[in-house]
């Protein structure tokens, strides 16, 4: 489970970087390389193992303010990315 | 800008390059992928070559970059290669045998910023380990090194190809990757061209072989918990009725350079009979878009039948071109790993021979050898 007060970064084994090829964020590891949506580059982005999930949502929701369920989303994001290990 | 309708348009660009810095070895591993014919060292490309390589490949927007061989620690500059690499923005990828990485050039390694290792290993046992790579200790380097690297932090991969010779010690294979903390361990078959073609009824295992080590496999995965290396297990495509989507298809994705700078959609493309362009000679991005060669077995229009008219063909590109070559003589034949291929008998029949065989001799992947096999080429 995700936790709010918790911070937390990509996982050592995996580097997250912009490639302006593909004009997208994406995440690279041995041998290969996820392509990420817009929101998941926006929400890595900004973990870098100091910033709780809190402050995290906070800075989202100002820079997106029309968007009203983040909170949920960004949740929900993390989640899986705990789960397949791009986060710890 | 591109035109409308140019190349550049309708291709994509490549993701992924693989330098073959150079094919000089310490080891002589008879599964190996390198060309029978091994060339000559001092046709290499200067250390300026590869850096231009580099850069050109990374302007077309390629990331993954993967420098081996032969063995790239050979190659003095591959510190300076790495540095250039990480700062362009590659993910970079050393496949090494392990022989000669020194604690010094680990670290030096990191400093460049080289970004992953992967390891390969011939078995778990120290013995059958240093009879299949033809040097002796090369399984005790090849451990201590292992740890080194894990200790400098880098991801790791494990390779170990595996063969008759050592498929029955999958378990132990797996428990020392374990205790090597490998983040990834592949446990694949050899592909069967070049030097492993030379040896394929020698090495490939039989189909009882590998199903009884693909449930080992499996039941260590389930006992996991997530825990512990990820186990890829790859099987002979010899056993399958599809092929496989070779290089994700010609000129897609994948761009590889020989030690002499030919550039080719696949490293084992020097086996067929085509002309290659050279990055000396001319410069990537005309290469990949404009060349001959990469133009040839691209897209779907190439296709004869029965590839041409089938609906599978976006899937898996007609196969391999090597291996419809080296078996049916076309390379524009489908892959006779297909069952719709009318060449796939041949299949069938090097599955049985290489089950028939009893003689574990095999051909040393050596420079004289090179020279033996390609005098009587001539
Ligand atoms: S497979 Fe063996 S012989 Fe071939 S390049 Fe790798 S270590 Fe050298
Ligand atoms: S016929 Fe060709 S395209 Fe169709 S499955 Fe076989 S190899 Fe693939």
């Amino acid at each position: 489970m995700i936790q709010e007060n918790q911070a937390y970064q990509v996982h050592k084994l995996f580097r997250l970087q912009y490639e302006p090829a593909q004009n997208a964020w994406v995440l690279l590891y041995p041998e290969g390389m996820i392509k990420l949506s817009e929101s998941a580059g926006e929400i890595l982005r900004l973990l870098d193992g100091e910033r709780t999930v809190a402050q995290m949502i906070a800075e989202l929701q100002a820079r997106f303010p029309q968007a009203d369920t983040l909170t949920e989303d960004v949740t929900e994001f993390l989640g899986e990315a705990h789960a397949k290990k791009w986060i710890c | 800008m591109p035109k409308s309708g140019s190349a550049e348009n309708s291709i994509n660009p490549p993701l992924w390059l693989l330098l073959e810095l150079t094919y000089r070895c310490p080891l002589s591993c008879p599964y190996c992928a390198n060309p029978v014919d091994l060339g000559d060292p001092a046709d290499e490309l200067s250390t300026e070559d590869w850096l231009k390589v580099l850069e050109q490949a990374r302007a077309m927007g390629a990331v993954q970059l993967g420098l081996s061989g032969g063995e790239p620690l050979l190659r003095k500059d591959l510190e300076v290669i790495v540095a250039k690499a990480r700062e362009l923005g590659f993910y970079t990828n050393l496949i090494t045998s392990g022989i000669g990485l020194t604690n010094k050039r680990l670290k030096a390694l990191k400093d460049a910023g080289l970004d992953h290792i992967q390891v390969s290993f011939q078995s778990a046992d120290p013995d059958t380990n240093d009879a299949i790579a033809g040097k002796r200790k090369a399984f005790e380097t090849k451990q201590e090194l292992a740890r080194q690297v894990k200790a400098h932090g880098f991801p790791m991969v494990l390779n170990f190809v595996i063969s008759k010779q050592n498929i029955e010690n999958i378990d132990a294979i797996m428990q020392l990757s374990q205790s090597l903390e490998a983040d990834y361990v592949e446990l694949a078959t050899a592909q069967y061209y070049g030097w492993a073609l030379q040896n394929r009824d020698q090495l490939m295992p039989t189909l009882e072989q590998v199903r009884t080590a693909e449930a080992q496999v499996n039941a260590v995965r389930d006992s996991q918990n997530g825990v512990g290396p990820r186990f890829i297990f790859v099987t002979p495509d010899y056993y399958e009725t599809r092929p496989k989507a070779c290089m994700s298809g010609w000129g897609n994705i994948f761009l590889s350079v020989a030690p002499d700078g030919r550039a080719m959609p696949c490293h084992s493309a020097a086996l067929l009979p085509l002309s290659f362009p050279n990055v000396r000679d001319s410069n990537l991005k005309s290469i990949w878009y404009e060349s001959e060669l990469f133009n040839k077995y691209r897209g779907f229009d190439w296709m004869p039948e029965p590839c041409r008219s089938c609906d599978e063909k976006e899937k898996d590109f007609g196969g391999c071109r090597c291996q419809a070559l080296l078996l049916t003589g076309d390379a524009a034949n489908a892959d006779p790993v297909c069952d719709k291929s009318p060449h796939h008998h041949k299949i069938v029949s090097a599955a049985e021979s290489a089950a028939a065989c009893r003689n574990g001799e095999t051909l040393a992947r050596t420079v004289q050898n090179s020279q033996i096999i390609m005098q009587t080429r001539v």
